[in-house]
């Protein structure tokens, strides 16, 4: 039986963490997996720190409970390194992908993980406010994902995202595309 | 063949998306949480012209259900959805609904009864009914609530039934959860859920009927019994019409459901969404060389007591997972158990626990406690607890 991978998202209320990890969820669901996107439902309001998870798997998953012991985790908002704890439970070998504008070597220090976990970093914040005008981190921390999801070419994650956005002004879809090659080509891995 | 696609979807917007298909005559309904995806998405397709439905948008729960009641009397098909609170507040008419024979298909998404207010998951809202006449299904996954909401339209609606049902799932574990759940297209529901036939619709002037007549102790028995022989024929009815869309699906729900049981010295008992986690751990046991097994329990009304006692038969121990309590007395999946249990000669022994209230998690190394308890031979009289956090409790979560 193939593993199930487990990624856990560090997001606040309102940022999208939640689309994020569903839009994931679809791109993964396309590519043949089997996939699972939930969050953690609390008292919902703008800027609360949030958890939202995936399951992926190449055979049907059954169990349904909370992640404890994620392999990838994804935070969302460069405030929640601390603060939101992204390393508990999490394996040593696990994948960590942030969004912050911290040198890359500086950031994993923060995180205090081991050599054997890989840390990717990407500004997301810097690039969607150049592409979209708005800090809305979720197109370049998907492009950086397609680091980790190798299997999965990132022009599904390109076309998945710009194929949910089909009622946005053209330009609107181009600068997400961009910001998705972006988050892919400027993640720095430390 | 029909076609098919699989999408990504989730609990409560599977059961949206039947609703639509089936295209029901009324749906009245008052929204409310973890439920409150059915009757929004219901009524964007009616507002959008997908469906021919009549959506009445009610003051409170007692009004929905009691508007559902009307217009299923009076022939239509009729749906509509609720949990915790909500579903407390309909339960004066619940009896009422089964007694008219108005075989209304309920939406009931698993929420815990307040106080304290909590939003999540535990069985505390639907169990209050198990004696409401009403049919109960439980479902795992999304899947099975799509395929459960066209299985109980026609098991409700069954000349030999005649009695509405609940298709129960777990709130936001399963409502909201976003995973593959593969339909049927629209023909295929359609051609198999048909139109309602009912007998004996008040709307009908040409043949006057009286629904909500005053009976005194000469009827009152009577009709009651009546209502217990539609029950009764509520299995063989299910396993008919579960052979017949299994065709169309390929899949198909037994009403206890054994996962690796037949030759399990140990079993689990346990309900919806929380059954997947105990079957990996099944396996990781089988592994181990431990005949582990578990039986999911689907339909709860009525209950399958003779499913319950071939597969439950013979073995070393049983430990039963109830995710609602009863204050000051048995849980309800332990006590039908436990019942059924009686009538063996050579009874397995059984441990009570309660788990998962108000959404407290139910994880893997929780389902290997519970078997290794068995194999260790520790067995307790009262109910024991999983993940407790009150210190110096022995069920106290490490």
């Amino acid at each position: 039986m193939q593993k199930t991978v487990e990624v856990r998202w560090h997001g606040r209320g309102g940022q999208g963490a939640k689309s994020a990890s569903a839009i994931l969820a679809e791109v993964l669901f396309e590519e043949g997996k089997h996939v699972q996107a939930f969050p953690e439902y609390g008292a919902e309001r703008q800027g609360a720190p949030i958890r939202a998870y995936n399951r992926v798997s190449d055979s049907p998953i059954r169990r349904r409970c909370g992640v404890q012991n994620p392999n990838i985790v994804v935070v969302v908002d460069p405030t929640m390194v601390e603060s939101a704890n992204p390393t508990e439970g999490s394996t040593e070998d696990a994948v960590y992908l942030v969004n912050s504008a911290e040198d890359a070597k500086t950031l994993r220090g923060r995180l205090g993980v081991t050599s054997k976990a890989k840390v990717l970093v990407v500004d997301a914040t810097k690039i969607t406010l150049e592409e979209l005008g708005q800090n809305r981190p979720n197109a370049p921390l998907l492009g950086a994902l397609s680091h980790i999801f190798t299997d999965v070419p990132v022009e599904s994650f390109v076309n998945h995202f710009t194929s949910k956005m089909t009622k946005l002004p053209k330009t609107v879809l181009e600068a997400n595309r961009r910001a998705i090659l972006r988050g892919r080509r400027e993640t720095v891995f430390a | 063949m029909s076609d098919k696609k699989k999408v990504m979807t989730s609990g409560n917007l599977a059961f949206a998306e039947a609703m639509r298909q089936i295209n029901p005559d009324v749906v009245a309904a008052y929204p409310i949480t973890p439920s409150t995806e059915i009757p929004m998405r219901f009524a964007d397709f009616v507002a959008n012209g997908k469906v021919d439905s009549e959506y009445v948008a009610v003051e409170s729960e007692h009004s929905a259900i009691s508007a559902c009641v009307g217009a299923s009397v009076s022939g239509g098909r009729v749906m509509t959805a609720s949990s915790a609170n909500g579903v407390a507040l309909m339960h004066e008419i619940f009896p009422i609904a089964a007694a008219f024979r108005a075989p209304i298909i309920f939406g009931l998404v698993n929420r815990s009864l307040g106080a304290p207010v909590n939003i999540h998951c535990d069985h505390s809202d639907s169990m209050p009914e198990r004696d409401s006449g009403w049919i109960q299904i439980y479902c795992e996954d999304a899947q099975e609530v799509y395929d459960s909401v066209l299985l109980a339209t026609r098991l409700a609606e069954d000349p030999r039934v005649l009695t509405p049902v609940f298709v129960c799932q777990d709130g936001f574990i399963t409502s909201h959860c976003y995973e593959p759940v593969e339909l049927l297209d629209d023909e295929s529901v359609k051609k198999f859920v048909g139109e309602r036939k009912a007998a004996y619709p008040l709307l009908d002037t040409d043949n006057p009927v009286s629904y909500g007549s005053f009976t005194m102790s000469e009827y009152y028995f009577e009709i009651k019994r009546s209502q217990m022989e539609g029950m009764n024929n509520v299995l063989p009815v299910y396993r008919e019409l579960a052979e017949e869309l299994g065709k169309e699906t390929g899949r198909s729900y037994a009403p206890i459901e054994g996962y690796r049981a037949e030759d399990a010295d140990y079993l689990i008992v346990i309900m919806s969404s929380a059954t997947g986690v105990v079957k990996d751990v099944v396996d990781e046991l089988r592994e181990e060389g431990v005949k582990a097994g578990v039986l999911r329990v689907r339909f709860f009304r009525p209950f399958p007591r003779e499913e319950l006692l071939s597969l439950a038969g013979g073995k070393k121990g049983l430990a039963v997972l109830d995710r609602s309590a009863s204050i000051g007395g048995t849980a309800p999946l332990a006590a039908e158990v436990k019942s059924a249990l009686y009538d063996l000669a050579d009874r397995p022994r059984v441990q009570e626990y309660i788990f998962g209230l108000g959404g407290r998690d139910f994880y893997a190394q929780d389902a290997r406690a519970v078997f290794e308890r068995m194999m260790n031979e520790d067995y307790r009289a009262q109910a024991r607890f999983i993940g407790l956090l009150e210190r110096g409790d022995e069920n106290e979560r490490a």
